[in-house]
């Protein structure tokens, strides 16, 4: 296989948003979390486009990285992801948000889809990211664990009990990547918790960070195959919620919304203006 | 796996449940099972963890006073194919993590045996805080799970071989302290699902589970003395329960009586008359168990006698319902 370049990768979140937004149409009055999954295209494309050595892209195989979800409401930058790189079906992302799919709005576990943890419940993965971590240094497998988490998500205190242990344990083979959009449910993050500065929390607690543009796929690839340090890696990436779509960036709404046919034509338009599609 | 003899059901019934389970069948168990992982919140050395600590270091995790965390990375290493136990007071086990207990293990299914010591009022004048009087009734309602709770120190080393057997999640729940009353005197053969029944009579049947068992077989003694035929079934397992037998039981008698050291909502009366309700004509039900109340913190043996938990009290409880109902 090919090393997918920058230029690719750019082209892989630019489909992968097209792809979300017909998705988010077929899901019709059931709606689709757009917001969050826009923040996370880049980082997703990065991922699964070129980070993630998945062995065969089979997540089950024992030496293949481990990516789980703990912002679990992005499936719209997940499933498609996992659907570029052939793990998903075109047909089966048309399933999304109808009665009978396996695509449920937090996805749950399906090693045969990629899918390795059923997540939806915010604040848990990290726990879990830790044994996944902890049996890899025990049994002296090479591959690595990363975790996708919200900003907002980090009001959970369980993520704190998360970042202290990973780091006690010197867990050098756990990547969290923390989607920093600055928006949750009810608002601002900055206004309902404040966050405050999180990369110095998170060097308080013990962890390595590097901060990024979380949308500019070379600074995310610089930062995400970084050569290990002593302690666990956050990457600290700086999103705009909605990103890609006017009407959507950094607006609460679109947190988790339905999606008319004239909000559909105007958002494709643009994703594909700004690709120069 | 030792098996049970007049000599060591002694030296077991001294270390308690728990002793009995950290103190000896883990490590008779990882000395073959390489994949288990001994999960604890800052409580090895209490939990009688010390050897096997010493023994299998790099099985042991202590992940500090934080069981929600301690819930997760259990979840992450049974995923990995891992065997894993996790350990900590049964309060703070099921409902402090309760959220990852649900999702991790009922909704995701991964091989964790949860082990909640001191259920019940074992903590004595801890209070309520330190109480477990609820898990029963919140881990059964939880899909997937299995429940159990050992009659005696015996039976909870039995237990923690069968649990590592079986490929799923499991809520072993501890009661007493040291010096566990003696139930099985001898090897015996358990087998989760599988009820047991201990003595046998056609009046009256008692149904315990945990260190009310023993208490039980005092009361059946009491209850022989005045006259009434008694079986007393060792109910270990809550859930799945084992509904051959009930349906024997319930045909047989002419009352029943559960009991345990739990509130009498929720937990084994309540799984038991679930059950039962549905039938057409049968032996009435009886639950006894703790008040649907937190009670003043105090010694276990005097808020078992408060609860009527202790055999003279069972014994009158359970006479008097049966002559009201015969």
């Amino acid at each position: 296989m090919t090393v997918a370049t920058i230029q690719e990768l750019q082209q892989m979140a630019t489909s992968m948003r097209l792809t979300a937004l017909d998705m988010a149409l077929g899901a019709g009055r059931n709606g689709a979390h757009l917001g969050a999954a826009m923040s996370a295209m880049e980082i997703m494309a990065v991922l699964y486009g070129r980070v993630l050595h998945l062995g065969q892209v089979n997540p089950a195989k024992p030496d293949g990285d481990r990516f789980l979800a703990s912002k679990a409401h992005c499936v719209l930058a997940h499933y498609t992801a996992l659907a570029e790189i052939g793990l998903i079906s075109r047909e089966e992302l048309g399933t999304f948000g109808k009665s009978g799919t396996r695509l449920a709005g937090h996805p749950a576990m399906n090693p045969e889809l990629g899918l390795e943890y059923s997540g939806g419940s915010l604040g848990q993965a990290i726990g879990f990211a830790i044994g996944l971590a902890l049996d890899a240094r025990r049994k002296g497998r090479n591959h690595r664990v990363f975790v996708l988490m919200g900003d907002g998500e980090l009001n959970e205190g369980s993520n704190w009990e998360g970042f202290m242990a990973a780091a006690h344990f010197k867990l050098n083979n756990l990547i969290a990547i923390v989607d920093k959009n600055q928006l949750q449910y009810d608002g601002p993050t900055e206004e309902i918790m404040a966050l405050g500065d999180l990369g110095a929390k998170l060097q308080a607690f013990g962890w390595q960070t590097a901060e990024v543009d979380g949308h500019d796929v070379g600074q995310l690839l610089a930062a995400l195959k970084s050569k290990p340090g002593d302690q666990p890696l956050a990457v600290i990436a700086n999103t705009i919620k909605g990103k890609g779509v006017s009407f959507m960036e950094n607006v609460r709404e679109w947190h988790h919304s339905t999606l008319s046919q004239a909000q559909y034509n105007m958002a494709v338009k643009e994703v594909r203006e700004a690709a120069s599609l | 796996m030792m098996e049970l003899s007049p000599k060591n059901v002694r030296m077991l019934s001294m270390l308690g449940q728990r002793g009995s389970i950290f103190g000896v069948a883990l490590l008779e168990i990882a000395r073959e099972h390489s994949d288990l992982m001994v999960l604890t919140a800052d409580l090895a050395l209490l939990s009688g963890l010390g050897k096997f600590q010493s023994q299998y270091p790099d099985q042991l995790l202590n992940l500090g006073i934080a069981e929600q965390n301690m819930l997760g990375v259990a979840s992450g290493l049974a995923k990995e194919g891992n065997c894993v136990f996790v350990t900590t007071y049964a309060t703070f086990l099921t409902m402090r993590a309760y959220e990852q207990i649900r999702d991790n293990l009922g909704y995701m299914q991964f091989n964790v045996k949860l082990v909640g010591a001191s259920a019940g009022l074992a903590m004595g004048m801890s209070g309520n805080t330190h109480y477990a009087i609820e898990d029963l009734a919140i881990m059964r309602v939880v899909p997937n799970m299995t429940v159990l709770s050992p009659a005696d120190a015996g039976e909870a080393l039995k237990m923690a071989q069968a649990v590592c057997d079986i490929d799923g999640p499991v809520y072993i729940r501890l009661t007493g302290g040291l010096n566990c009353p003696v139930v099985y005197k001898e090897e015996f053969d358990f087998k989760i699902g599988r009820a047991q029944v201990l003595t046998e009579g056609s009046d009256l049947a008692l149904i315990a589970c945990g260190t009310m068992v023993a208490e039980a077989l005092k009361a059946a003694e009491l209850l022989r003395a005045r006259g009434l035929e008694v079986t007393v079934i060792n109910m270990h397992t809550v859930k799945p329960l084992d509904t051959e037998i009930l349906d024997r039981v319930f045909a047989a008698h002419r009352a029943v009586v559960t009991i345990e050291e739990h509130s009498c909502l929720g937990g084994l009366g309540s799984a038991i008359a679930e059950y039962r309700c549905s039938f057409k004509s049968v032996a009435p039900l009886l639950i006894i168990g703790l008040p649907d109340a937190f009670s003043r913190a105090d010694e276990q043996p005097f808020l078992l006698e408060q609860a009527g938990l202790t055999a003279s009290r069972l014994a009158d409880s359970a006479d008097k319902f049966f002559n009201e109902v015969k």
